[in-house]
């Protein structure tokens, strides 16, 4: 499978080709260019799944991992060594697949969305390195790769959101995902720091292979401040995931990361980039599973945490993409929840499954949902809510997928979301009958959120639209890319996942279990329901429900004030108690203190140099006196 | 025939008046006298001791015709130096002379 | 003295005798650049001179020649080099050149370039002396041609910072001459010979003096907190080259000389004494950063920014394992190629807003597009992105620090490495205000883009960069056959 390489070349000499040369292009043939090198990809990404999952990678029932591709890029001591490589197996493999078509869907929507655009040829090369660094990711065969390319895909995420540059928002917005995500990749580092310490290796196979036993042995007995050692690296670890992938309290970043364009956020924003955490976790989890499983059990706590709190603000957003931001830390968490609550093993390992599935199903129709939302920003230029409504007269298709990615997030049959869904549930309420409420509880209030939002654009007040422009159905290369992910989104559940991906790679069958179904969807029949209330015809009802819960409405407004928590402990205590101090201190302190040292010495030098008064007669006179006395001296102690 | 003790004397007494004018006049041209004193003072000891210790040599003669040329080149330049200093600043006192300071 | 290094000064020398009887401009600025390029090609042979050698011999130094100088006293003329000072030497080399490039339109350029010259004289000839007179000498050499480029060329208030910086260093240098007086007379053999004496062994007890005073020497070149605070001054006054030079090439001097000397010639020492020079570096690495933030000008921000990361070269260097001196000659490799960067690219920006404070600035992305974008990539290598050169070296200098099996200083590794988020918050921090945003000042929209020796300048050491950056292997290997002498005296202990 030596042609898997040319997956990672490919979108590397796309975005050289285009970041030299693409200035010199037509900003269509740039786009051309690397939409069609993108579909290379894909195809080549199917192939490898075909390949993978059919032909060779299953021996004796079980899904092997294969190393197609490796070279030691850097030898740090005698055990340590950076690899770069590619690592192929069921959970990498369904990575390709989902980063390649969300990519290529992007590539392709993004040709009519951004046509006009200054930097539109920057902006494919963007995309191509980000396409890089995130295919990088999943195939990495070893911590350290997987950290280089995490930080790749920082930094295109990072210029991707900065796009318009000109936009002091967007600027600030890509600024603070930088430094939120590099303040969680210190963690990353430090976990990957302590780990290989302790076991010599970076290698993902080393490290999970046989239960984690190397991780278990080598750390045994070693503590620090009352946490084992294995607890505190994998600790460290998941808050770089964490900070990726969006985790209360790091989920800061993601809300204003809308401010880049808005394919750009269906791609790396809900789709692809940051469930890097989740499938960093899901790469590791043997370690975790084995070695810590107190951190796994935090991992499942934080997630039902953030899910609900996530989901409590995504009900009162009034940013249509700002409403499916908070939507994505809600899923994410939903992931997280998973991993945190499965076993290992056979049908034990139910959760890992259906973390992965979810993750699986949910960029399709996450994608779908955030390309339908550009579809209509871009009809009525705008994003916030008021500005919309009754559209689904102008924008049919738009509407319809829109309405199936809905139904598909809040879980309803047939549509995949559902059985991804399902599966959570499932393991949640096998494991901790708390986890499955708040799951449950979050499953609602995804439906309704989503509801409120899809009504709130295509329904509700008849608003006239001013004359000469009329919203009106994007172009074609904007409703394929929909139309394309509708159709994943409902066929996608079908899929016999947990026959691909487990815990130990040996295929078991999940099968759905009806009453958990049946409550699940029952509970976002509930939200769809609320939402046709207060919602489907507009009017004050939902201005008066939000007056009754008063100060907790106000509070969920404004994201329960964490960008202010923040921001006063950045700005305030970092930036004024700490920096402010030291760039003093040196002024006035250590620089003053040299200064000083300076001045004495001048000072000493004023005072004595009365004597050098360049009079050589003064100094005759001196001399000679001298001389006499020297002279008497000398005569007189003869 | 004189002792040498006369001569020294009166060496003696030349290369102090020398010092003490060095060192009280402000006038530049009395203290290039002063020095020529001085220097007069140490040829003539030069001389002396080489025509009452060392009859048979004459080091110390030729000596003294080098201090004598030396003398008279020296003054030749310091003369020059000072009409010059003059012609800039009107003036000899060694006090104002003070430009190439600072 | 019919030897390859030699040429290395010899070359500069004659380029400093062609420019006396340089008319104008013109020749000036051919001179420099066939003399500069002369220097490149001169490196580049050696280098591969070097590769065929080494794979042969198994010298410590290869290269070596030795004249008398003062045979009374034992001192000779002694050049050798090993791969640590080859990259020292092709940093020099190619920052010499874009140094050239990015002061094409001086003032008074033959005089500017007779110094420029002779600075390179000096720092040259430190890389490839063997002995500490020698040695001691050119580093003089290096340091007062800085004294007038600053006071001469410099900006703002320059005759204080040009003072501060010279006295400071030479402050460093009277330690320095104290701790090689003192290695002279105790190795019980009068000799300043290299390696000569890193056979022979120094009374402990005199070492506890000893080690101090030359770290301390060097140290204060290498920006040792807190002895670091000539370098925020002396950039900001210096004008471009210069501190392209300073900061890439003179900053190392202080690096190489602690590596070449304190910790070479007195293994027992450093292992002995190094947590006192590890808290120091340690506080330089986070407090420079911490300062870098709040800086409002351009020079400062890097300034203070070197001072974290040439903490940081110290502080790999004190872990005294091989890793982590590996990463402290790549970040000095590192450092050295990407602060020249961001220097040429202040000047440039300097040169046409006449301002450097970053409040005054902003989206200049839009208005130089081809310096805004190098000026991210020199941020981007700061901050340690990886495929960039600073992600190796820092990456090199963590993992070879927290290999060690002392809690304390897997501790302080910690905390160093807590500086990368402080980095990407003074980095962004910069490149938000002065690059994206709307444009400030309507007068800067009719400024011009980089001219093509500006260009030169720039993607030269960018190539540099990123050449380290995705092929680090070749490197460490030339460090790593270089370090194995020192880390098996180290060893035996």
């Amino acid at each position: 499978m030596e042609f898997t390489l040319l997956i990672l070349l490919l979108p590397i000499v796309l975005f050289l080709i285009l970041g030299l040369a693409g200035h010199k292009m037509k900003p269509l043939f740039a786009g051309l260019v690397g939409t069609l090198g993108m579909l290379t990809i894909t195809v080549l990404a199917y192939f490898t799944a075909y390949k993978y999952f059919f032909v060779e990678g299953k021996v004796g029932g079980v899904f092997q991992e294969l190393i197609p591709f490796s070279f030691e890029w850097l030898r740090f001591t005698d055990n340590l060594h950076i690899d770069l490589g590619i690592l192929l197996d069921p959970i990498s493999v369904m990575m390709l697949v989902v980063i390649t078509t969300v990519s290529l869907m992007v590539h392709i929507y993004s040709l009519a969305y951004m046509q006009g655009e200054k930097g539109f040829q920057r902006y494919f090369a963007y995309l191509s390195l980000f396409s890089f660094s995130m295919l990088g990711l999943v195939v990495a065969t070893n911590i350290f790769q997987m950290y280089i390319f995490w930080e790749l895909v920082g930094v295109s995420s990072y210029l991707l959101i900065g796009f318009y540059y000109t936009k002091p928002s967007a600027v600030s917005a890509s600024k603070k995902a930088f430094i939120v995500t590099r303040f969680a990749d210190l963690g990353f580092l430090l976990g990957i720091l302590v780990l290989s310490y302790y076991t010599g290796t970076f290698d993902f196979g080393q490290l999970t292979a046989d239960h984690a036993s190397l991780v278990v042995n080598s750390t045994a007995g070693a503590s620090f401040m009352g946490l084992s050692i294995a607890s505190l690296a994998m600790a460290l670890i998941f808050m770089g995931g964490a900070g990726k992938s969006a985790m209360f309290p790091l989920h800061i970043w993601l809300p204003d990361a809308m401010e880049g364009p808005t394919p750009v956020s269906a791609l790396i924003h809900a789709a692809t980039m940051v469930v890097a955490g989740v499938y960093l976790v899901a790469r590791l989890f043997p370690v975790y599973f084995f070695a810590a499983p107190d951190i796994l059990n935090m991992i499942a706590y934080i997630g039902a945490f953030t899910a609900i709190f996530a989901a409590l603000i995504a009900i009162t957003q009034t940013d249509i993409k700002r409403v499916l931001a908070f939507s994505t830390i809600s899923q994410i968490a939903y992931m997280m929840v998973a991993l945190g609550v499965s076993g290992y093993g056979d049908h034990d390992g139910l959760g890992y499954m259906a973390s992965m599935f979810h993750l699986f199903t949910h960029a399709f129709f996450k994608a779908l949902l955030f390309l339908g939302a550009g579809s209509v920003i871009h009809a009525v230029h705008s994003n916030e809510m008021k500005d919309m409504g009754n559209l689904r007269k102008f924008m049919p298709i738009t509407h319809i997928t829109f309405l199936i990615a809905c139904l598909s997030i809040a879980g309803i049959p047939p549509f995949s979301g559902f059985f991804s869904k399902d599966e959570i549930l499932a393991a949640a309420f096998h494991h901790d009958k708390f986890l499955f409420a708040s799951l449950w509880i979050v499953a609602g209030l995804t439906a309704f959120y989503m509801f409120r939002l899809y009504f709130n654009i295509f329904w509700g007040k008849t608003k006239e639209y001013a004359g000469a422009h009329k919203p009106h159905e994007s172009p074609w290369q904007m409703s394929f890319p929909l139309l394309f992910l509708a159709f994943l989104s409902i066929v996608t559940g079908f899929i016999p996942f947990s026959s691909f991906v487990s815990t130990d790679n040996i295929g078991f069958d999940a099968h759905i279990d009806w009453s958990i179904a049946a409550s699940g969807i029952g509970v976002a029949l509930l939200g769809i329901a609320g939402a046709v209330v207060l919602y489907m015809k507009g009017g004050d009802k939902p201005a008066e429900l939000a007056k009754s819960f008063g100060g907790f409405y106000t509070a969920t407004l404004n994201k329960f004030y964490l960008d202010e928590v923040w921001m006063f402990i950045t700005k305030s205590i970092i930036f004024k108690w700490i920096c402010m101090p030291i760039a003093w201190f040196d002024k006035n302190v250590i620089d003053a203190a040299f200064d000083a040292l300076a001045s004495i010495t001048q000072k000493i030098a004023y005072a004595i140099r009365g004597f050098q008064s360049g009079q050589i007669q003064f100094y005759a006179w001196v001399f000679v006196v001298g001389t006499l006395a020297i002279a008497t001296y000398a005569l007189l102690n003869e | 025939m004189i002792p040498m003790e006369h001569y020294l004397v009166v060496s003696t007494l030349m290369f102090f008046i020398g010092v003490y004018g060095f060192i009280t006049r402000r006038n530049i041209l009395a203290i290039l006298i002063s020095l020529e004193l001085m220097l007069n003072a140490v040829e003539i000891n030069f001389a002396v001791f080489n025509r009452y210790l060392f009859p048979g040599s004459m080091e110390g003669m030729f000596f003294t015709l080098f201090g004598i040329a030396i003398t008279a080149a020296e003054t030749a330049i310091s003369i020059a130096i000072i009409i010059n200093v003059y012609r800039n600043i009107q003036c000899i006192n060694v006090r104002s002379m003070n430009k190439l300071k600072n | 003295m019919n030897n390859i290094l030699s040429s290395f000064i010899l070359v500069p020398l004659l380029m400093m005798l062609v420019l006396f009887f340089c008319k104008n401009m013109q020749q000036v600025r051919s001179t420099m650049v066939s003399g500069a390029s002369i220097l490149l090609l001169l490196t580049a042979y050696l280098s591969y001179m070097f590769v065929q050698e080494r794979a042969i011999s198994s010298e410590e130094m290869l290269f070596v020649s030795n004249t008398m100088w003062y045979p009374s006293l034992n001192i000779q003329y002694s050049v050798g080099v090993d791969g640590i000072s080859i990259l020292m030497i092709i940093l020099t080399s190619v920052i010499i050149f874009t140094g050239v490039f990015s002061s094409w339109n001086m003032d008074m350029a033959k005089e500017y370039f007779l110094w420029y010259c002779l600075l390179a004289i000096g720092v040259y000839g430190f890389f490839i002396s063997l002995d500490l007179f020698t040695m001691f000498l050119f580093y003089e050499l290096a340091l007062i041609p800085m004294y007038l480029l600053i006071g001469v060329w410099g900006t703002g208030k320059k005759e204080y910072s040009a003072m501060k910086l010279t006295l400071m260093l030479m402050g460093g240098s009277a330690f320095l001459l104290i701790g090689i007086l003192g290695i002279y007379y105790t190795s019980g053999h009068t000799s300043m010979n290299i390696l000569e004496l890193a056979n022979m062994h120094i009374p402990i007890e005199q070492q506890y003096w000893i080690f101090p005073a030359t770290f301390l020497g060097f140290g204060v070149l290498g920006a040792l907190f807190p002895f670091h605070t000539w370098s925020p001054d002396g950039h900001a006054s210096a004008p471009t080259a210069v501190s392209m030079l300073h900061a890439g090439v003179l900053m190392k001097l202080g690096g190489y000389g602690c590596f070449r000397v304190a910790i070479n010639l007195m293994p027992e020492a450093a292992q002995e004494l190094s947590w006192i020079f590890l808290i120091l570096t340690g506080i330089s690495v986070v407090y420079g950063a911490l300062s870098a933030v709040v800086q409002t000008d351009l020079k400062y921000i890097n300034a203070y920014s070197s001072v974290s990361h040439c903490g940081l070269v110290l502080f790999a260097l004190l872990m005294l394992n091989k890793t982590a001196m590996t990463g402290a000659v790549l970040q000095m490799l590192s450092h050295g190629l990407m602060t020249a960067l961001f220097f040429a690219l202040i000047g440039l920006i300097y040169g046409r807003t006449h301002t450097r404070d970053i409040r005054q600035m902003g989206g200049l992305m839009k208005i130089m597009p081809f310096a805004s974008v190098c000026y991210v990539i020199a941020g981007l290598a700061s901050l340690g992105l990886p495929s960039l050169s600073g992600f190796v070296a820092e990456m090199t200098i963590f993992v070879g620090s927290f290999q060690h099996d002392d809690m304390f200083r897997r501790v302080l590794t910690v905390a160093a490495t807590c500086s990368i988020v402080i980095t990407a918050v003074y980095i962004l921090r910069t490149v938000g205000k002065i690059l994206y945003g709307p444009v400030l000042d309507e007068s800067h929209l009719k400024l011009s883009d980089a001219t093509w020796y500006e260009k030169v300048s720039a993607v030269s050491l960018i190539v540099c960069i990123v050449a380290i950056g995705i092929y680090p292997s070749v490197f460490f290997n030339l460090i790593g056959d270089s370090l194995a002498p020192i880390i098996s005296r180290l060893s035996i202990l």
